[in-house]
């Protein structure tokens, strides 16, 4: 009898790890990319992606994982590094796409969201770049979705805010010599011209990698300009140009259409950078529901500590999978998403109050909703924190 | 003009320093470091903890991330560099090995310190006024000054050092001449792994005093590498006199193209420059090194 049961025992010792193994095997992935830069002085735009992707995988994860038509779903997010080179860029989404992976956040800039488009095309995947150029999100354009507010939406919002409540008259542009931020220096100048503001430096800019501004600072201050407008500028930039500002003694105020972060501003200019306006998406307490309360600490948790540029990011996979409960069928196919994004509407879960709707936008933009409905948030900079300047709306 | 002048000062002394130590490891050992501008990040997340987060005296902070980075020359040099150059047969096989440590130590520092600019509190605070910007003034902030000020002190310590110690009359005689210094008694390994020591202990040192004043993440190092390596191709690569030049040089060339060009005419400007320079002088302003 105890024969028996010792070759029972070894036998359902020597079966079970079979049977542990298919049902692991039963467990469903969805795979998600992120293609982005990672590395490098700009490192902070991609990883910022990847850790946001990261974040929503592993709340969801912990919950058994996401509940898609009666199916739950395991998260398992894949990221690669393009280092801003288109080149990379490509070969990274050729990789995604080639594992099946049907959506794919990033890239992050003009030049890498591009080049990337052919292969996303050819594979009916939908990216979620987050570059502004019009012709990704404009018919015939249709594999991609903005990620976030482009500057050009935000841009005119923030000018006619300081014309009208600042007595702002006279406005500076310095953007960052790269593709995207001469763009939207562009789109900034010709947007501040049609308020009736004077533009009195259009087409200043300064090399990527710069860490002295004094000299390029020096050139716009000497235009007595009310209003310096950063264009495209990076999170590591920010601060050294308002620190070089005002220590050159510039008293007016200053701006960027891009998202930031409170503690390298604080860290790097501290009182100098008072007054700087941003573009935030759920970043500041005031208007943080519990569901981004649980969200930062679970970033935290993660990564080791929080970036005020999630606020804009943390909403492209949170709506990629609310699609996919609301439209199974858009699992393995795109064009089932695409039907779905037009007229899917949410309650935002990252905004306190359950009023504000997060949606796909971009009608007045892009000729079609080709945009997650991230909310136009002002910041400002307190020396310590971002405090809510005001909640704008996209024209859709 | 005044503020087009101190800007210069301020850029060329900083560049200046940064150079430095590039063109110490190329005169002693022939390698074209690309991890100095990771080096120099390095030190400058030394200076960040230490005295940033861990509050100890910025003055005790700043020799320690020279001696830090010393350290990692050290490693370097030994650990990689001299038994790839004992053993290659192709100058390629060492630029290889120093863009391979420029991305050990970049992913590392990603990995370590995370991928934010870091900053630190002002040593010192407040500015020199010499009117109105806007009217022609000028402006020189304290940090800024202090800077500079210090730059052209370590500067000056390495030529006296260079010049008339012992262990500093063998590093020029092996960037002369490494059979002839080996005939004289030098110890060449001994002094070579001094150099890249010295070159290595000079980017921590310029990291950590231009954190303060332009703060650190992980990804600057790439930059300020093909700045120092543009400023050494200038005054001529190994040259000490070389450096400084190409670094003031540089330095100025920014302030004055900033102010009077479209900013992205500077630098474009520079490149051509440099190009048509290097046609005409290939070995640069300065020649071979100590040569």
């Amino acid at each position: 009898m105890q024969k028996r049961s010792m070759i029972r025992a070894a036998v359902l010792a020597a079966v079970a790890p079979w049977f542990l193994l298919g049902s692991a095997h039963a467990e469903k992935i969805l795979k998600i990319g992120v293609n982005g830069v990672m590395s490098g002085e700009a490192a902070s735009w991609g990883l910022v992606n990847k850790y946001c992707a990261e974040t929503t995988a592993d709340m969801y994860n912990a919950k058994g994982g996401v509940d898609i038509g009666g199916q739950k779903y395991k998260i398992e997010v894949v990221a690669l590094d393009d280092k801003n080179d288109p080149k990379v860029s490509v070969t990274n989404a050729e990789k995604l796409t080639s594992q099946g992976i049907k959506y794919i956040i990033g890239p992050n800039i003009d030049t890498t969201a591009l080049a990337v488009k052919p292969v996303v095309e050819r594979a009916h995947a939908l990216n979620f770049p987050y570059a502004f150029a019009k012709e990704l999100y404009k018919a015939p354009a249709n594999a991609s979705v903005l990620g976030m507010v482009a500057s050009y939406q935000v841009g005119p919002i923030i000018y006619e805010y300081l014309k009208n409540k600042k007595g702002v008259k006279s406005i500076a542009f310095l953007a960052r010599n790269e593709s995207d931020a001469k763009n939207q220096q562009a789109e900034g100048v010709a947007a501040a011209r049609k308020l009736g503001l004077k533009v009195v430096a259009d087409s200043d800019s300064y090399e990527p990698g710069t860490k002295d501004f004094m000299p390029v600072m020096t050139k716009i201050i000497r235009d007595k300009p009310d209003h310096i407008v950063l264009s495209g500028v990076a999170p590591a930039d920010a601060p050294l140009l308002n620190k070089a500002a005002r220590d050159l003694g510039f008293k007016g105020s200053i701006s960027t259409e891009t998202g930031q972060d409170s503690k390298i501003l604080a860290q790097v200019a501290g009182d100098k950078a008072r007054g700087f306006i941003s573009v935030g998406g759920a970043s500041t307490p005031e208007i943080q529901s519990d569901y981004m309360k649980a969200f930062i600490a679970a970033y935290k948790k993660r990564v080791g500590e929080w970036n005020d540029e999630a606020g804009t990011k943390v909403y492209a996979l949170e709506l990629i999978l609310a699609v996919l409960k609301q439209n199974p069928a858009a699992v393995n196919n795109t064009e089932a998403f695409k039907k779905t994004m037009a007229t899917f509407s949410m309650s935002n879960p990252f905004v306190k109050g359950g009023k504000t709707r997060l949606e796909f936008t971009g009608k007045a933009d892009f000729g079609r909703r080709s945009q997650v409905g991230v909310p136009l948030v002002v910041n400002e900079f307190t020396g310590k924190d971002f405090k809510t300047l005001f909640v704008g709306t996209i024209k859709n | 003009m005044l503020q087009v002048l101190i800007n210069g000062i301020v850029l060329g002394s900083v560049y200046a320093l940064i150079a430095l130590g590039l063109t110490m490891v190329f005169s002693i050992m022939r390698v074209v470091n690309f991890a100095h501008g990771q080096m120099y990040m390095l030190g400058a997340f030394v200076v960040y903890y230490l005295y940033g987060q861990f509050q100890l005296p910025f003055w005790l902070a700043l020799p320690l991330a020279g001696l830090a980075l010393a350290v990692v020359g050290v490693l370097f040099n030994r650990l990689f560099f001299q038994p790839v150059l004992a053993s290659a047969k192709r100058e390629e096989n060492s630029m290889l090995m120093a863009v391979g440590t420029a991305l050990l130590l970049e992913n590392l520092a990603l990995t370590l310190f995370g991928e934010k600019q870091r900053g630190v509190p002002p040593v010192v605070d407040g500015s020199f006024i010499f009117g109105d910007i806007s009217e022609g003034g000028a402006i020189l902030t304290y940090p800024n000054a202090m800077v500079a000020a210090l730059s052209v002190t370590a500067i000056a310590a390495l030529l006296l050092f260079v010049q008339y110690t012992r262990p500093g009359r063998a590093l020029r005689a092996v960037a002369q001449d490494k059979e002839a210094a080996r005939l004289q008694g030098v110890d060449v390994k001994s002094i070579t792994t001094l150099g890249f020591a010295i070159g290595a202990a000079l980017a921590g040192l310029a990291g950590g005093l231009l954190v303060t004043i332009y703060g650190v993440n992980s990804g600057i190092g790439s930059n300020i590498s093909t700045k120092a390596f543009i400023m050494i191709m200038i005054g001529g690569a190994g040259v000490t006199s070389g450096a400084i030049v190409g670094g003031v040089l540089l330095g100025f060339a920014e302030a004055i193209g900033y102010d009077l060009l479209p900013g992205s005419l500077t630098y474009l400007l520079i490149f051509v420059a440099m190009i048509v320079f290097l046609v005409f002088k290939p070995n640069g302003l300065f020649g071979k090194p100590w040569g």
